[in-house]
């Protein structure tokens, strides 16, 4: 599933933080999300939204070869991976984050729920490949 | 407990002493969250009869439990403390980020008592809690040092700030946060900047626990939805509350020259529509919330440019009516000069008003002033802002609040102090609007339209029909006189209503504005929580707080009572010079008859105290005793 993201939309309730760390990690909170809002106050005063655009520099850079391609996204190989933190500082987007208890990287799995909750439609959810859309 | 952190952080700033503690269970069931929080802490916790700076008065912080959960705008924070706007009960809110992040650190409140020995950050980051220096940014305006700190912590930290305003004790002192938004009313900065605290920092990287996470997360799909389906959604949004503007003026209540009347002429250049024309840059919204109501802009005038959240309806009504600003950039500079400053608008506003007309009757001279002042000056604002926020000449009588500053300056300008028990009046002018009057002057914090508004009532009341009211092509034709009689009913159940959303943790506004209904919120609270809520248990709720803030300014004030709730002179004797309620105003017979219906109405004795028998019904039997009732 590929997004494309509508900036000027976004007012920074991260509704879909929330819904992103329901979906895939069963918990409520801020801190598990595959995607970040950036404000930037007091200017330009507004929001940048900041997805994973499935660019595979991740899969690049990982020492164990833990993150790999599956159909349309990348997917972390949990017994492989090492909790290095390589894909984290690599990622171009800076939306990689580290679970705060087990220290793997938080990938987006693409099941778009944070493009379902937003009451604001600034992440849409493309049927087309995201590098064509946003190019 | 599900829904809830479950921990109570305390802290003593004197001693370092740091305190976990367990939420007691009783007063979540008995109480729910936030303001509800708030009153039965500072009950048991306050000190009788200190004053409002004695470092005992404790700082407290209060979530709900539906704060922080995935369901719209759960984004609320309660703040309360005795007040040194009024010396009684006080709690002041906001929204953004700060309340759930607070959640996600492990605390559903947080309760400061003692004061720092030096000016200090107070920074929690999950289990950590560290007081830490900050002489280098004592004197830093509160949007500069939120930038500051920013950088110097990182994007997610959520943080509190004051400004000068708050460091300088003065009694309309807010708190901000997010760039914009502010816990702005009671003084609650002051008490912050009492205690030496600068800013308070949070991260929480810990979840919150859902009795049924399934259940609420296919609940709250559902009630983000609903809101978008709601015809408020794009018709209420897009404006914000400043859409409200050119209706508070068409019905005469929009406060204009220090409530000299209710009437402006210029509304169209400071309503919702200027401030997205001419100001707009972002929705910002809070927390989870659908329907963002600020509006991020930036503003250019003979000062100098800004950026600035707003100016929401209260700003516009009260620097751009009662101050009478003439265009929408200088309302929003004179927003920004209040948050940098970290002045509350509200009482910002009214208070350099009532300075201008003091000046403009002789009362204050140009050298006791220092300047010449006028209404809708920006420059002669901007000049009493900085003199009331650091307290330099002038500026420390009007840091006092217009009460306070009245009894110092005398020659008759408490009747034009537009204030009830010391805290200013907000956006609604009522000579004629009998219902919003008895709301203002009952109001447990003093005059505040978050409490109950009703200003609807009374304007339907007054006429057949609203649309009778403005004739085609925007008219303006004078309205009947209002009936006085019979408000208590709808005042009451508004007073009720209106603070309820306040111990859940979640904003009013998707039920007020865009009717989201009773159901969402009473399913969503039995997902969180696990325990049962029906909207009439909440309401009763609400009614055992209101009874409780009540009695808490009855112990703290001496001999207050009846002779607190009456409106200043100027809405009672002179009648509205000119608009659609011109000729009008409520004799004092006819606010004696408000008052008396209203008391009986709650089962309180006329002179508006509880009686045990009220306070015994709603479960207050140790409140009943303590006060002797």
């Amino acid at each position: 599933m590929q997004f494309i993201l509508h900036h000027e939309r976004c007012s920074g309730c991260r509704a879909c933080l929330l819904a992103c760390s329901v979906a895939n990690f069963r918990e409520i909170t801020t801190a598990r999300a595959a995607l970040r809002i950036e404000p930037r106050f007091p200017a330009p005063g507004d929001y940048r939204i900041h997805m994973c655009d499935h660019c595979g520099a991740c899969a690049e850079a990982c020492p164990e070869e833990a993150i790999e391609r599956k159909e349309d996204r990348y997917v972390l190989r949990e017994e492989a991976c090492s909790a290095c933190g390589t894909c984290i500082e690599i990622c171009p987007n800076e939306v990689l984050g580290a679970n705060p208890e087990t220290d793997l990287p938080i990938l987006c799995t693409g099941c778009g729920e944070c493009a379902a909750i937003c009451p604001r439609d600034a992440i849409e959810i493309a049927g087309e490949d995201l590098q064509e859309v946003n190019a | 407990m599900k829904g809830y952190a479950g921990t109570i952080l305390r802290l003593d700033l004197g001693s370092g002493r740091i305190e976990k503690q367990p939420l007691p269970g009783r007063l979540a069931e008995d109480y729910i969250g936030g303001r509800g929080f708030v009153a039965r802490l500072m009950w048991e916790e306050l000190p009788p009869g200190i004053d409002p700076f004695d470092p005992a008065n404790p700082f407290i912080t209060a979530t709900g439990p539906m704060s922080g959960h995935l369901l719209p705008a759960s984004g609320k924070t309660h703040f309360g403390s005795k007040s040194p706007a009024t010396g009684g009960y006080a709690d002041s809110n906001m929204g953004g980020h700060f309340g759930p992040t607070l959640k996600y650190a492990g605390y559903d409140g947080l309760v400061l008592t003692g004061a720092a020995a030096e000016p200090s950050l107070l920074v929690i980051d999950d289990e950590s809690v560290e007081i830490r220096p900050a002489g280098d940014l004592w004197g830093m305006g509160s949007l500069t040092l939120e930038k500051r700190l920013k950088e110097d912590f990182g994007e997610d930290f959520e943080i509190l700030t004051i400004g000068p305003a708050g460091e300088n004790l003065v009694r309309f002192a807010c708190i901000s946060h997010d760039f914009g938004r502010q816990a702005g009313r009671t003084g609650i900065g002051a008490v912050l900047g009492s205690k030496k605290i600068k800013a308070v920092l949070v991260r929480g990287t810990g979840s919150l626990e859902a009795h049924d996470l399934e259940g609420l997360f296919e609940a709250a799909k559902k009630a983000f939805a609903a809101i978008r389906e709601k015809p408020g959604f794009l018709g209420w949004t897009p404006e914000g509350t400043a859409g409200i503007t050119n209706w508070v003026n068409e019905v005469g209540a929009f406060p204009t020259r220090n409530f000299q009347t209710s009437f402006s002429d210029h509304y169209e250049a400071i309503n919702g529509k200027a401030v997205i024309e001419r100001l707009k840059v972002t929705d910002k919204g809070c927390f989870c919330c659908p329907t963002p109501c600020g509006k991020y802009g930036r503003t250019r005038t003979s000062l100098g440019r800004a950026e600035v959240e707003g100016p929401e309806f209260e700003s516009i009504a009260l620097l751009g009516g009662c101050y009478d600003l003439q265009t929408i950039e200088d309302v929003a500079y004179a927003n920004y000069l209040c948050d940098e400053l970290g002045l509350d608008s509200i009482s910002g506003g009214v208070v350099s008003a009532w300075a201008v007309e003091c000046f403009e009757r002789g009362i204050l001279s140009r050298e006791e002033i220092g300047r010449e002042i006028r209404f809708g000056d920006l420059e002669s604002l901007a000049y009493l802002l900085d003199l009331t926020a650091h307290r330099k000449g002038l500026g420390d009588p009007l840091a006092e609040g217009s009460k306070r500053a009245a009894g110092t300056i005398g020659q008759g300008s408490l009747d034009f102090a537009i204030q009830v028990k010391g805290l200013e009046w907000t956006g609604y002018e009522c000579r004629n609007a009998p219902g919003m009057m008895l709301s203002y002057m009952t109001a447990d914090v003093g005059p505040h339209h978050n409490r109950s508004w009703v200003l609807g009532h009374d304007v339907v009341g007054s006429a057949a029909s609203v649309h009778d009211l403005i004739a085609g092509g925007g008219e303006v034709k004078k309205l009947p006189k209002a009936v006085v009689g019979g408000q208590s009913k709808n005042v009451i159940a508004s007073q009720h209503l209106r603070p309820a959303f306040d111990l859940l943790g979640v904003c009013r506004l998707q039920f007020m504005e865009l009717g989201f209904e009773v159901e969402h919120y009473e399913e969503l609270f039995r997902l969180c929580t696990g325990r049962g809520l029906t909207w009439q248990g909440l309401l009763e709720t609400s009614e055992r707080v209101w009874n409780l803030t009540r009695s808490i300014s009855l112990r703290e004030i001496p001999g207050f009572g009846r002779d607190d709730d009456y409106p200043p002179a100027r809405l009672m004797n002179d009648p509205v010079p000119n608009g659609p309620n011109r000729g009008h105003c409520l004799s004092r017979e006819e606010i004696d008859q408000l008052l008396d219906e209203y008391y009986d109405a709650r089962g309180w004795d006329r002179q508006g105290r509880p009686t045990a028998e009220t306070l015994k019904r709603l479960g207050l039997e140790d409140v009943a005793e303590k006060l002797d009732r």
